[in-house]
Formats: structure tokens, C-alpha cells, sequence
């Protein structure tokens, strides 16, 4: 199994492709809310643009066999982890090329070879499962982890609750990492949590370990993320990372946002866009930057070329797969 | 040949696959030192220790879920949900999780994992302790259901439907774990999908699950005296369901009872009764008779619970009802 290497800081190159990887999931989900508001796409699309750090923070911190779920927002964990632009694409556009043969979409993009357990279209679905796994790593020594991302408004539902209090009684090789994007659909964090301000409170009750990570930051959400993973690995217990992050645009493409104030939007926008922030770190001129946008920016148009000349699944095609 | 009860015979199933297979382990409420509710999973820790013998919080959508991503790493666990009512709380775990992961992945997942439940009336638990829900599971695609009737039956069953690589739901009756059967020495998985003819008959088939194959057996040997042949099909496993098996009788005897304790309304008959229908509408001599429950919560007094649920006398009226007697 392969090992990431241990380095106590990201080389400039190292961040560079992290930046490259964050625009491509920009650009990515710009061109999905493109095509999908010109009716190629069917279905109903979410994206998670503002939140490209943590995707590509915690999934580049993984390491070989290790295995997540993801949310209705899956696009960027879906490729941080390195699934082909082109098989997301396919997906959304229903193709049998799709990382899920056309059977998913959108918000069941899965990718089991590279560890992607699924997007689970049931908010906190997934989260018995990631138990499940970590379990499973545990029961058979294998240092192995099982990630589970859920956004802040999971962390009311059941199925967290009961997940959590499991997975730290019985000490499995799970992370969870929320995402706290501030907003339940439409509902902000004030109005649906007691503790929206600080997620991690919720870890306390089970007594989980808990850390706090600055979600615009990929090197922090990186760095904090190795080392959970190590924690987990080791078996010494799960941990819940508690990542504060922000949704840069509304809950589903076409969102109108009636919810929120223009000015909220607006400084999200200016002051904590992640790209942005990690490019002033790095001093990157513009053509360096245009450069590198240049490069995803044909990724991105190559893979709706892919998808749209992809294959149809034949309509009767709806009857495999149900058993086996 | 060993003679075993219901309950030993779950029992010798679970064990045999634990010490087959490391991969196999199992999860549940009281099931360790207790031995569960029913005292089915007795001595199994003693056995095979703590770690594969789990006992659980209550938390029936986390052990559930739990046992889909142990299953999703290619282990065979087995969860017990203490009983059937409490298979509600699970159910979005096994209905949009488990039972669709295969089919959401485009075939790159699949979910080995066997889930054991039971339930039943005729002992007054009231009416959140004996209900029978098989029909809700049965109309879900991607799971399996099982619900065997005797010891031979549901240990071959139950043994299959641990290394089925799909969902099972796997339902046992309260009533029947003290019932006893000559059972194999050698573990042999039974088919899923295969039906049980219990006994031969040529006037009518009374297609039965539960208590009720043993309540339709007694109501075949009363009608014997009638001079009515009754048959008595079991179909044991109630997806995949074995439509031939049934449709034959049928074909045979041209009268058809279906009988289960679950509520008739939308229960499982309904769909039986519509397969005879279809596929063997020119051999009827008489419309398709139900029973089941009457369409209301189990209360707690004995002979309202009565009242409520199928008895022998109920089936043996249908099946009179169907001859014209």
C-alpha cells in the first residue's frame, strides 16, 4: 500500500497542483451549472463552490485503500480523489462511461476502485456506513480508514448521532469531517443548531476527539487532516473534524438565494474564496494563473465533449443491477 | 438425522457460518451475555468472543448501516434487529442504502448482509411488539426476503442467506422457535426462491407463510375429514418468489387459499393472489380466497389479539368457502 510521503510542509509545487486540483473542481462545477442551466443536464445538480480546499485538503491526504463517503456535493471529493473529469461528466450526463454507468448521477457518483463508497442523496445516509467500514478495517487490522463528509445541517439527524456514539464506543478506523457551510438547504446555521457556531461541541458528547480546521485554508485542512488520519490509523479511536467553510453559491443550481442577504454573499465571495486566498499565498502572477486555468479550463471543455459523445445506456439496461 | 428446534436450528446455522468464516460476525442488541430476546444467540460469545459477537446500543439505523459498510468491505455480517416493529427505524438504511448501493454504483458495490428479525401475535405483546411487516420489505428491489415456517427450513435458509451477495431480510415468527424438526446432519444452504409443498392435495392449495403453514396444516387435516384434499405450499422465500411452484399447484388443484398473519389488506397475499390470477386464470374454480389479519393495530387483550389474527378456523373456512361448502 502505497504511503503518502510524511512532509511537515507542502512544497511550493506540492501546492500548486492543490491549486490546480481546486480550480479544476471550479471550473468544473462553473461549466455543470453552465450546461445544466441549458438543459443538457437532467436531474437536479448541487455544487459546493467556496469549499474546494476541504475537498482537496482531506482527500489529498489519503492514502491508498482508504475509502469515503460523500454528500449530494460530491463533485469536488469525488475528483480530488482522482476520478477522471471525464467519467463525472459522463455521469452527469447520464452516459454508461459515467463514474456510475449512468445509474447514479449527480448525488450518487461513485467510484469504488479509487474508495468512493458513494454521494448519498439522504442527508447523514452514509454515515452508518463509514462506521461500518472503519469496523471492518478494525476487525481485520488493516490500516485502512473510512472518511465520512456531511455537511453542518446532518449533524441533526439521526443517523450522525447514532454513528458517532458507535464508532467512538467501538474505538473503528472512521473520520468524519463536517463541513459547516453555514447553510441547511435554506435554513442557516442559527436556525437549525444550538451549537452552529462550533461543530465540534457535537464531537464532545461522545467524547470524540475533536479539531477545529479554517476550511478556506488547504494546507491547514491538509495538514490537520494527516494528522487525524494517523490518529485513526493507529486505532486509537475516531476523530470529527470540525471544518468551517462557506458556500459560495445557493443550495441547488438556479438557487435564488430569496434566504440570504446580498452582502453575505458578497463578502464570501471577496474575502473567502479559497482559490483566491491560496493564490495571494503563493504570489502567483497572472499569467502563471492563467496558465494553469487555461489547462483545467480544457480539461473541463474536453469532458463534456466526452460525455455528450458518450453511450446511452439502453433503456432496459434499468433492469441489471438490482441483483447479483 | 438431529432433531432441532427453530431457535437451535437459527442457532447452528449462525455458528456454523462464524467458525467457517472469519468474515462473518454478528451485531444486535442484548445478543452476547443475554443470549437475545428470544435466547436464539446463546453461547455463541463463549464461542466466539466479543468482537465477533457484538452487542450493541440501541440504535437500530447505526448497526444496520454498520453492517452495510462492513458488507461493502466484503465481510457477511449479520444483524439481529430485536424485533420487526424496530425494523422501522433501520428502514431508510435498508431501503435507500443497502438495497441500492449495487444498483446506484452501476454494479461496482455489493451489499452482503443478512438481517434477522422476528415478531408475531399469540402471546399479547400489544401493538408494538408482533407485528408482521414482510410485505413493506418485499416491495423494495434490491433486497431479498426470507421468512421460513420450520427448523429445517429456516436453518438451510438462513445458512444461504449468509453467503448471498445481496441484502437479506430475513424474518423469523416468536411463536414457532420452540417447534421442532428432524433437520440434516450435513448444513446444506437451501435455494432462495424455491417453495415447500408440505403436503399434497387436489381440491385446493392453501399457499401459506409463518404460523400460518402450521395453522393451514391443521386446517388440511380438518377438511380431510370433510373429505376436501387439501395441498399446502410454503413459499419460504417471499423475494425471490417461487411463481412456478405456486401456479402449478394451482393449476393442479384449480383453488387457491393465500393465508398469512400479517394484515390482508396490502399484505403479501394480495400479490400472491394476483400472480394465480394472471398465470392461471383459466384453471380457477372459484375466486381466490385471503386471510390475514383484520385491519387493525395487535391490541393487548388475549381475545381481542385473537380476534384480530388468523387462526386454523379462519383458513379452514376459506378453503371450504372455495369448494362451496
Amino acid at each position: 500500500m502505497a504511503r503518502a510521503e510524511h512532509t511537515a510542509e507542502l512544497s511550493r509545487e506540492q501546492l500548486i497542483e492543490f491549486l490546480r486540483e481546486m480550480l479544476l473542481i471550479r471550473r468544473f462545477e462553473e461549466k455543470v451549472e453552465e450546461r445544466f442551466r441549458a438543459g443538457d443536464l437532467p436531474g437536479f445538480l448541487h455544487v459546493a463552490i467556496g469549499q474546494e480546499a476541504v475537498a482537496v485538503g482531506v482527500c489529498r491526504a489519503l492514502e491508498d485503500g482508504d475509502v469515503f463517503a460523500s454528500t449530494h456535493r460530491a463533485h469536488g471529493h469525488t475528483l480530488a480523489r482522482g476520478t477522471p473529469a471525464n467519467a463525472v461528466m459522463a455521469e452527469l450526463y447520464g452516459k454508461v462511461e459515467g463514474c456510475s454507468h449512468g445509474y447514479g448521477g449527480s448525488m450518487h457518483l461513485y467510484d469504488v476502485e479509487r474508495g468512493n463508497l458513494g454521494a448519498n442523496a439522504v442527508v447523514g445516509g452514509g454515515l452508518p456506513a463509514i462506521v461500518g467500514a472503519g469496523l471492518a478495517f478494525t476487525l481485520r487490522d488493516e490500516p485502512r480508514v473510512a472518511v465520512a463528509f456531511f455537511g453542518d445541517g446532518a449533524t441533526n439527524i439521526g443517523t450522525f448521532h447514532e454513528s458517532l456514539n458507535l464508532a467512538q464506543l467501538w474505538k473503528t478506523k472512521s473520520l468524519f469531517v463536517c463541513e459547516n457551510n453555514r447553510w441547511a438547504e435554506s435554513t442557516p446555521g442559527w436556525q437549525h443548531s444550538p451549537v452552529w457556531e462550533d461543530m465540534s461541541k457535537r464531537a464532545l458528547s461522545y467524547d470524540m476527539r475533536a479539531i477545529k480546521v479554517d476550511g478556506q485554508d488547504v494546507e491547514e485542512v491538509h495538514a490537520k487532516t494527516r494528522e487525524a488520519l494517523e490518529h485513526v490509523r493507529s486505532g486509537e479511536g475516531p476523530v470529527f473534524v470540525d471544518v468551517e467553510t462557506y458556500r459560495l453559491h445557493g443550495h441547488y443550481i438556479g438557487d435564488p438565494q430569496v434566504y440570504r442577504e446580498k452582502d453575505d454573499v458578497k463578502e464570501a465571495n471577496e474575502e473567502h474564496d479559497p482559490i483566491t486566498l491560496l493564490r495571494g499565498r503563493l504570489s502567483i502572477e497572472n499569467g502563471e494563473f492563467d496558465s494553469i486555468d487555461g489547462e483545467v479550463q480544457q480539461v473541463v471543455d474536453q469532458s463534456v465533449e466526452f460525455a455528450k459523445n458518450g453511450t446511452d445506456p439502453a433503456p432496459e439496461d434499468a433492469m441489471k443491477n438490482i441483483y447479483g | 438425522m438431529a432433531e432441532l428446534s427453530y431457535r437451535e436450528a437459527v442457532r447452528d446455522a449462525l455458528a456454523t457460518a462464524l467458525r467457517k468464516d472469519d468474515d462473518v460476525f454478528i451485531m444486535g442488541e442484548d445478543i452476547a451475555e443475554m443470549g437475545g430476546s428470544m435466547g436464539v444467540t446463546q453461547g455463541l460469545l463463549d464461542e466466539f468472543g466479543p468482537a465477533r459477537i457484538r452487542n450493541t446500543p440501541i440504535s437500530e439505523m447505526a448497526i444496520v448501516g454498520a453492517g452495510i459498510g462492513a458488507a461493502m468491505q466484503g465481510m457477511r455480517p449479520i444483524v439481529e434487529i430485536m424485533y420487526e416493529d424496530f425494523l422501522t427505524l433501520s428502514l431508510e438504511q435498508i431501503v435507500n442504502q443497502a438495497a441500492k448501493h449495487r444498483y446506484m454504483s452501476g454494479g461496482q458495490l455489493k451489499v452482503p448482509l443478512t438481517v434477522r428479525t422476528q415478531g408475531g401475535a399469540g402471546w399479547s405483546p400489544g401493538a408494538q411488539h408482533a407485528q408482521q411487516l414482510e410485505a413493506w420489505l418485499v416491495h423494495v428491489p434490491g433486497l431479498k426476503v426470507v421468512f421460513p415456517s420450520t427448523p429445517s427450513d429456516v436453518r438451510g435458509l438462513l445458512y444461504a442467506s449468509i453467503y448471498d451477495d445481496n441484502p437479506v431480510v430475513f424474518f423469523e415468527h416468536r411463536t414457532l422457535y420452540g417447534l421442532k424438526e428432524e433437520v440434516p446432519d450435513e448444513l446444506e444452504r437451501l435455494e432462495l426462491g424455491r417453495a415447500r409443498v408440505h403436503r399434497e392435495g387436489d381440491d385446493v392449495t392453501v399457499i401459506a407463510t409463518g404460523r400460518l403453514v402450521h395453522e393451514a396444516m391443521a386446517a388440511a387435516r380438518e377438511a380431510e375429514s370433510d373429505g376436501i384434499s387439501v395441498e399446502v405450499v410454503d413459499p419460504r422465500t417471499l423475494q425471490p418468489l417461487d411463481e412456478e411452484t405456486l401456479v402449478e399447484s394451482v393449476k393442479k388443484t384449480n383453488r387457491c387459499v393465500v393465508a398469512h398473519e400479517a394484515i390482508t389488506r396490502m399484505g403479501f397475499g394480495a400479490e400472491v393472489a394476483a400472480v394465480i390470477q394472471y398465470q392461471a386464470f383459466d384453471w380457477l374454480d372459484a375466486p381466490i380466497e385471503r386471510v390475514g389479519a383484520k385491519f387493525a393495530p395487535l391490541p393487548f387483550a388475549p381475545v381481542m389479539e385473537s380476534f384480530v389474527v388468523p387462526h386454523a378456523e379462519d383458513v379452514l373456512a376459506a378453503v371450504k368457502r372455495t369448494v362451496g361448502k
